[in-house]
């Protein structure tokens, strides 16, 4: 299991994780480590059994009894690092190109 | 006589709070000297200042015949578990100045039976370790070492059972969180059935693995203390129904030992003995105890830090410095994210969202997390034929004791071999708990060593049993 600087770089830009240079290697170095551990899954025999992660099942409440509206507002914009009003403040999403 | 309020437990004070030997306001003061005279042990991340206002309320409770086994008792949370209008922070700097707006559903079970809230306690960020070490706001210390880790990550809630800070606490237990510390901090911890209890309002770390539960001193204070938290709650759509939680099992009598899994390699030979001597003591009690085989424990570890990380990373996605907690600014969004999770998780969590990135990523699904899935429903139909035969399945908590500060620290692999005797469970969604199996010595130090009993699903009160009889058997080796 080969793991290149290039793919941590990847992987921390899909998880949206700014990473240093040294953390790189460490990174790199560790994740092989451990990949190299859990491949062991691989050789395991008789994995044909059906897969189902959890029991799956849709859990579902009528849709009545709202509470009432804004009495969580303050509490949960009292959370956000930038608000405006009663919103919580972002930068753009769209670009200008 | 003088009371060793150190010794006490839920059921001793509770008789003295009821017969009026004690107030509730002398109790929750001596708890607080306690949590004073072991600040050193950085056990608790905040003692609550309303500790005497709650006092009275569960008085008035008391007073006026409407209390509960729990009324008065100071308890202690981890971290990780929702107390409205206070800070929970996962012990991670993403979340440092976050404050619950609402209370967990174990919060609230806790907080209407009379419970006294003393403070929250410290763990390794997000419930990632074994050993608190990854907590942003330092290293808790084992109370029977203090070169030595608690455990974890639910190390602060063992350590203040362990130094009588508080009387019961709550942790959460996705791999071992519970148990693990339990056992390094000679205290009773339990990892209920998922789905007993409810989820809503813990900070998530891996969906289909974590479970709220109790530390305690005894085993009948974790079953006070379960029966408090368990049931249903329409809030977790995993939770299951309460003619489920509230099945009365058979008295165990069969333990049934998986004797390759238990010598796998790197386990302490003194870990060994005493699991020896420990079982002997149950077969002396009245236990048979059985030789079963089950290979496919072997593969819980891998599989763990395949599904663990997977789900990890896809939790941890809704930390974007843009709702609630730790913001960096950047150039633009993208800039905002990179740095706000760049800097606001820690190293052990950067990491695991790395992993679970990579096994979760197209090309890779299928040869980790498929495979990982479809061995996690063979680990379960393996268990459920060996309960066929067995009540309970018996292993050591851990394959070593306490390790040393730092000992680890720097070797991601080693630190998660600790968790080997306590993954399967959770991968199964069994219930287990640790009790306390003795002592080893290593140094001037005396080193607690912890037995784990698992049952099977809604297994509870099969464990209670074991447990009581098993804390009798070593009460009478010990005269």
């Amino acid at each position: 299991m080969t793991i290149e600087i290039k793919d941590v770089e990847h992987l921390a830009g899909l998880a949206r994780i700014a990473v240093s240079e040294e953390e790189k290697k460490i990174l790199q170095h560790d994740l092989e480590e451990i990949l190299a551990y859990v491949s062991q899954i691989k050789e395991v025999e008789g994995q044909k059994s059906k897969v189902k992660s959890g029991e799956l099942r849709n859990v579902m409440r009528e849709d009545s009894e709202p509470h009432e509206a804004g009495i969580f507002t303050e509490d949960i914009l009292k959370q956000a690092p930038a608000r405006e009003g009663n919103r919580i403040s972002v930068k753009k999403i769209l670009g200008n190109s | 006589m003088t009371l060793d309020i150190k010794q006490l437990t839920i059921k001793q004070a509770h008789e003295l709070l009821i017969n009026k030997k004690m107030s509730v306001l002398e109790l929750a003061e001596a708890i607080l000297k306690v949590a004073e005279d072991t600040r050193d042990l950085n056990a608790y991340l905040e003692i609550f200042d309303d500790v005497r206002e709650q006092a009275e309320v569960a008085q008035k409770m008391i007073d006026e015949g409407k209390g509960t086994t729990l009324t008065g008792i100071p308890f202690a949370m981890k971290d990780n578990i929702l107390i409205k209008g206070r800070i929970a922070s996962a012990s991670s700097k993403i979340l440092e100045n976050y404050t619950a707006t609402y209370d967990a559903h174990v919060t609230k079970k806790l907080r209407d039976a009379g419970v006294i809230f003393v403070g929250r306690t410290n763990m390794d960020e997000f419930a990632m370790g074994g050993s608190t070490e990854n907590s942003a706001f330092g290293v808790t210390k084992n109370p029977h070492d203090k070169t030595r880790v608690p455990g974890g990550s639910s190390g602060g809630s063992a350590a203040v059972v362990a130094s009588g800070s508080a009387l019961g606490a709550l942790g959460t237990d996705t791999g071992g969180s519970i148990r693990q510390p339990a056992a390094f901090c000679g205290v009773v911890g339990l990892k209920p059935t998922y789905g007993s209890v409810s989820r809503s309002g813990l900070i998530a770390m891996a969906s289909s693995l974590d479970q709220a539960g109790p530390f305690a001193k005894t085993v009948e204070d974790a079953e006070i203390i379960f029966d408090c938290i368990k049931g249903h709650d329409s809030m977790d759509s995993t939770s299951y129904t309460d003619e489920f939680i509230n099945i009365k099992n058979k008295k165990p009598k069969i333990i049934g030992v998986p004797t390759e899994f238990v010598h796998a390699k790197g386990v302490d030979e003194r870990v060994l003995k005493n699991f020896e001597e420990s079982l002997e003591q149950m077969k002396n009690a009245g236990y048979e105890i059985k030789e079963i085989s089950l290979p496919s424990l072997a593969h819980g570890l891998a599989v763990y830090y395949i599904l663990m990380p997977a789900e990890v990373s896809s939790n941890l996605a809704r930390f974007d410095g843009v709702r609630y907690g730790y913001h960096a600014d950047g150039q633009n969004l993208l800039e905002d994210y990179m740095r706000s999770r760049g800097e606001g998780f820690g190293r052990e969590v950067r990491r695991r969202i790395l992993l679970g990135t990579y096994v979760l990523s197209a090309g890779y699904y299928d040869s980790y997390y498929g495979r990982a899935c479809a061995l996690r429903e063979m680990l379960k139909k393996d268990l459920e034929k060996a309960f066929g035969g067995v009540d309970i399945i018996a292993t050591p908590t851990t394959p070593t004791p306490a390790f040393k500060i730092g000992e680890k620290s720097n070797d991601p692999l080693q630190m998660y071999l600790a968790d080997i005797f306590t993954v399967p469970v959770n991968i199964a969604g069994v219930p287990a708990i640790s009790v306390p199996s003795g002592f080893i010595k290593e140094g001037d130090s005396m080193l607690p060593l912890g037995m784990q009993f698992i049952a099977p699903h809604f297994g509870e009160s099969a464990l209670f049993e074991v447990g009581k009889d098993f804390e009798k058997v070593q009460e009478s080796n010990r005269i």
